[in-house]
Parts: structure tokens; sequence; C-alpha cells
């Protein structure tokens, strides 16, 4: 048992509790938190496969970007005075049905698949890589992808704007 | 307990998919929804740089990982935006009740 | 790290027997203590500077009473505030109101891991050391969010979210302005960006490609200002606005790991500035002092004069209001930084 095996429980075991914070706690802001660390655990499996620079971008634009985004919105959803926070679940029973067969078909898909062994070496830094196939391989959806930022924000900035109407 | 492979990744994705998608099936608030939809975007996103990494001699998955990351965030804004929109004709984010298309 | 365990368990015969996971978990516990040690003498010492500093600007002595020149009244503060009693409002959310000043305490702490301190040592060798600063210190706005809700009080939660939004308005121009360095580079390491300044005054960064660099060093100096709330950006403590913003309703030790998460905060956005524009470690003279631990001094020099500049700012320059602010952010300095990119990117094909 090796300390990356170690490293990676304990960062699985922090990624899924949180998760379930996330799913299952009736408190709003206890959901936002339990993302907060999910994104965290994340981005720490994004280190254990040695993708660095993917995880350092997970942490600026999943919790610097996302999460507080989903805060303000979270905040400026609710009455101050007299909080409605709950968010209760229905029908726990057909989603618990339907959840357990998706789990039951990927678990069993992921087990059954003869994966090819690919014996790979320690993880190299990546940015300098990543950024020589921005500018060469992946120069088109780079740009396209320039343009969709845009107009999710000038869209964003149009519809959420306050209008008497 | 064996040694920590391409399966243990894969494995960690698929549950926290299915978390998600609990969020998304059972929340009837609307930004408690966009959260479970955000995790299922990143257990997906764990999926490729797994692959990127045990299958691939590029770095492939990984720069799909970083335009997933970038799509999401757009995602997210157009639909925390919508959101508010809807709070301030409703007064209220709750699914259910969102469910005419007038006005 | 890793060659200082190897060392330690090849040489020492006690340190041999240990496997080498509880040498790593010893070590990263000793550095966690080792920078929570750094961050709270950091306050102490920078407490006591901000009131003497102001003081002498404003014609007055400041503190002369603890100690000789009152060397000792933040220690005497600091055990003031441990005996305060801990008071959490009573319908606020209590989990969450300790957890506020916990994640914002963290928050520095991981930042200082990545800094280059000497040329040959640092505490871990990122390659993408200054993106990780950058994202780490864009943790704390969820912090400052938490905080303010947590405390179930109107003014808090309109602090911490306009605390929230300047803090993200800013960290954009940070960010292009740091890119201006980066692209000179070639490399987010923070070594190489030393190792590149290295060799005299007249190699540092702020000099070259002029006028961009300074322009892009001015940039980053108020866009980092703007992030750790200091004035003429502190609109979110403004005493007569908002009472004491985020912080309002924490008490005793709380508010001082608040305190000290700002002070931490300042000491990690100047010495960034330090290393990305003023040398890192390397000395103004060629040759003179030029390795090894002198680094550190170095280093902390520049860190403690930038430090110096911000608090001169603070009681030199009114507050902005919160229109300024955004107006200053998104219509002053961003487009600026563009304009840095643009110039030395041309500069650097011609």
């Amino acid at each position: 048992m090796t300390s990356f095996d170690v490293m990676f429980y304990v960062i699985a075991a922090i990624t899924l509790f949180s998760a379930g914070v996330m799913v299952f706690s009736k408190n709003i802001i206890y959901n936002a938190m339990g993302l907060l660390f999910a994104f965290f655990g994340v981005a720490g499996i994004y280190v254990m496969l040695g993708a660095d620079f993917l995880a350092a971008t997970q942490l600026l634009i999943y919790v610097g970007g996302i999460l507080v985004l989903l805060l303000f919105g979270v905040m400026l959803s609710q009455r101050i005075t007299g909080l409605e926070m709950r968010t209760d679940t229905l029908q726990i029973l057909p989603a618990a049905i339907v959840c357990g067969g998706v789990a039951a078909i990927l678990l069993w898909m992921i087990w059954k698949t003869p994966w090819p062994k690919a014996d790979i070496g320690p993880p190299e830094p990546t940015t300098r890589n990543i950024g020589t196939l921005f500018m060469t391989d992946y120069l088109i959806p780079f740009e396209i992808v320039s343009v969709l930022l845009l107009a999710a924000l000038v869209g964003a900035a149009f519809i959420g704007r306050r209008n008497a109407q | 307990m064996m040694q920590v492979g391409l399966t243990h990744f894969l494995v960690l994705g698929a549950i926290l998919f299915v978390l998600g998608l609990l969020a998304v099936i059972t929340k009837r608030n609307a930004v408690t929804v966009l959260m479970g939809v955000e995790l299922i975007i990143n257990a997906a996103n764990i999926n490729f740089i797994a692959f990127a990494r045990y299958l691939d001699k590029d770095i492939d998955g990984q720069m799909f990982g970083v335009f997933v990351i970038v799509v999401a965030a757009a995602g997210a804004a157009v639909a925390l935006a919508i959101v508010l929109n809807i709070y301030q004709r409703m007064r209220s984010v709750n699914l259910d009740e969102a469910d005419s298309l007038a006005g | 790290m890793r060659e200082l365990i190897e060392t330690l368990q090849s040489d020492q015969s006690f340190f041999a027997g240990l496997p080498p996971a509880v040498l790593t978990l010893i070590f990263l516990v000793l550095g966690a203590v080792f920078f929570a040690t750094v961050m709270a003498l950091n306050a102490l010492v920078m407490v006591y500077a901000e009131r003497k500093v102001s003081a002498w600007m404003q014609d007055r002595m400041g503190p002369m009473e603890v100690g000789p020149h009152g060397i000792l009244q933040t220690l005497a503060d600091a055990i003031k505030l441990l005996l305060k009693e801990d008071i959490v409002p009573a319908a606020a959310d209590k989990r969450l109101h300790w957890f506020a000043p916990f994640l914002i305490f963290a928050v520095p702490c991981a930042a200082f891991v990545a800094l280059p301190y000497t040329r040959e040592f640092v505490f871990t060798n990122f390659d993408i050391g200054v993106f990780y600063v950058a994202s780490i210190t864009s943790l704390s706005v969820i912090a400052i969010l938490i905080a303010g809700w947590a405390s179930n009080n109107k003014w808090a939660l309109l602090g911490g979210m306009r605390a929230a939004a300047q803090i993200v308005s800013y960290e954009i121009p940070a960010g292009l302005a740091i890119i201006v360095i980066v692209m000179q580079v070639g490399s987010l390491n923070f070594n190489d960006i030393s190792l590149a300044q290295d060799g005299g005054i007249h190699r540092w960064f702020i000099w070259r490609y002029f006028p961009f660099n300074l322009i892009a060093f001015v940039i980053f100096y108020l866009a980092t200002l703007a992030e750790c709330n200091r004035t003429p950006f502190d609109l979110p403590e403004a005493e007569s606005e908002l009472v004491a913003g985020f912080h309002t309703e924490y008490s005793g030790f709380k508010w001082s790991i608040f305190m000290l998460a700002e002070y931490a905060e300042m000491l990690i956005v100047a010495l960034v500035g330090a290393a990305l524009f003023l040398g890192g470690w390397s000395s103004p003279i060629p040759g003179f002092l030029n390795s090894g631990a002198w680094g550190v001094l170095w280093f902390g020099l520049k860190g403690a004069f930038l430090m110096f500049t911000y608090m001169w700012l603070r009681w030199t320059l009114p507050r902005l209001r919160v229109d300024q602010l955004m107006h200053l952010s998104w219509k002053v300095l961003t487009p600026f930084s563009f304009a840095c990119i643009l110039g030395v990117g041309l500069w650097m094909l011609i």
C-alpha cells in the first residue's frame, strides 16, 4: 500500500463525503460548502493524475468563479429575513431506484471492460505541452470557446439585469 | 485493496456522476439542481483526465478537460442569470412552480 | 523536500527505521506549524509597524506605553483578544460561523509554500508556481461570503458581497499583469522568473521593456491592494458605512484570525510582486551576498519595502466609492493591462 494509494483513498473519501453532504443536506449553504470540498477533492484527483495545470485551473475557475457565482445566486434569490432555505427532496424512492440502476450499470461496465495495460512513467509538467497544443492542434476550438464565453457573458448580463416590468 | 489503477478513478467518477444525478432528479430548488449539474460535469472530467493518464501517450484528454471546464463555466453563468430572472418574476426559485411558458 | 528526506534516511540511523511516508507526514505537519507561526509573527510585527508608520505620518508618536517605544503593544492586544468572550449570534449558523475564519486562515498558509525564498532551497518547486498562488488566493472570496452570510446580519451580508465583488473584479487585472511577466520568462515557475532577473538591479523586470513592465507593475500593485481590501479600496471594512463589514459579528479570537489572514495576504502579494517585478531572491548589487540564505534577506527586504508603501498609501489616499472602484477595475486597469500584453508581445517579436 504505497503512499499514492493512501493519498488516493483519502482524497476520494473527502470528495465522496462532500458530494454526499451536497446531495443529502437540506440547508442550501451546506450544499454549496459540500460542493466546495468536492471541487477541492477533484482538484486533488487531477494532481494525482499528473494534470497540474488542470488542477490549478479547476481551483481558479470552479471554486473562485462558479462557486462564487452559485453563492451569489443563492444569496440573491432568498429573502434575507424569514429565511426560506430548506430544500426538501421529493419522490426519493423512484429517484433512488433510477440512480441505483445507473450506478449498477456503470460499475458493472467498468469492472468488465478489459482496459489495456499501458506502461506509464512518472507524471511530467504539462503547462508547456498544453500551451503548444492550444496554438497548434487546438487553435480553432480555442477561438470558438473564446467567442462562446463572450456570448455567454453578454447573454448572462442581459438576462440577469433588473428591469422594471 | 489492490494497487490504485485506472478502474479506481473510473469508479470514483461513476459514483460522483450518480450523486449528481440524484441531486438533479430530486431537488426542487433551481440553484441546487445547478450544483448537481456541476458535479456531473466534474465526474465526466475525471474520466477524461484518467484516460489521458493511463491510456494515452499524449495529453489530449487534458485538453478536452480544459474545454469542458470553460464550457461548464459559461453554462453555469447563463443558468444562474436565468434563475435570477425567474426569481425577479416569481419571487421564488421553486422549480415546481415554474411551469408556465406564458408571460 | 524529497532530497531532504533521502539525506535524513541515509545518514542518521534513527530516521532510517521509519518509512518515508511517516517522515513526509512529520515534515508536512512541521511545515504547517512553521507557516502558521510565520503568519502570527508577521501580524504581530505588521500591526505595530502600521500603527507607528501611521502615527509618524500624522505627526504623533503612536504606541509608546507598553514596552520600550511600544514594542510589546501588539502582544498585549493579542493577549486581550484571546481572553475575550467568543460571541456567536443566536440565530446564526454555528458551523458556518466557525468555518469561515478557518478557511480564510488556510488560504495564505497554502500560498506561502510556493514562494521562492532562496536560490537553492524552496519548499516545493512547483512548475505552475505563479498560477498556483493566483488560484489559491482566489479562495478567500468564499470565506468572506460565508462570513458575511453566517453572521445573520444585513450589514455583514452586504459587506461580504461587496468585498467578494471587489476581489473578483480585481483578480482580472492582477492575472493579466502576471501574464505580462510570464510571457517574458516563458515559464510559470517562480525560480525561473527569479533566475531571469539575476545579476543586479539593472536586470529586474520592472525596468525592462519600458514602459510596459512599469505599467504592469502599477496595475499589479493596485489590483492586489484591492484584493487585500486595503485602503483606498477598503469599502467592505468602512466603519462609517457598514460597521465593520463582513467581520462585524466576529469577536475575540475569530476576529483576530481575520486580521491575521488580512496581513498574511498582504505579505503574500508583496512577496509575489517582489518575486515577479523586483528580482526575487537576487541582490541588487551583482555578486554581493547573492547566494544561499542571503536570498531570504533580499526577498524579505523587497517585500517589506512594498508593505511599507501599502501602509503609506493607506494613510495618504481617501477611500474610493464602490462605483468608482468598479470603474477603476473594469474600465481602466483591464484595458491598460491588455495594452501592456499587446505591447510586450509585439516588442518581443520585433
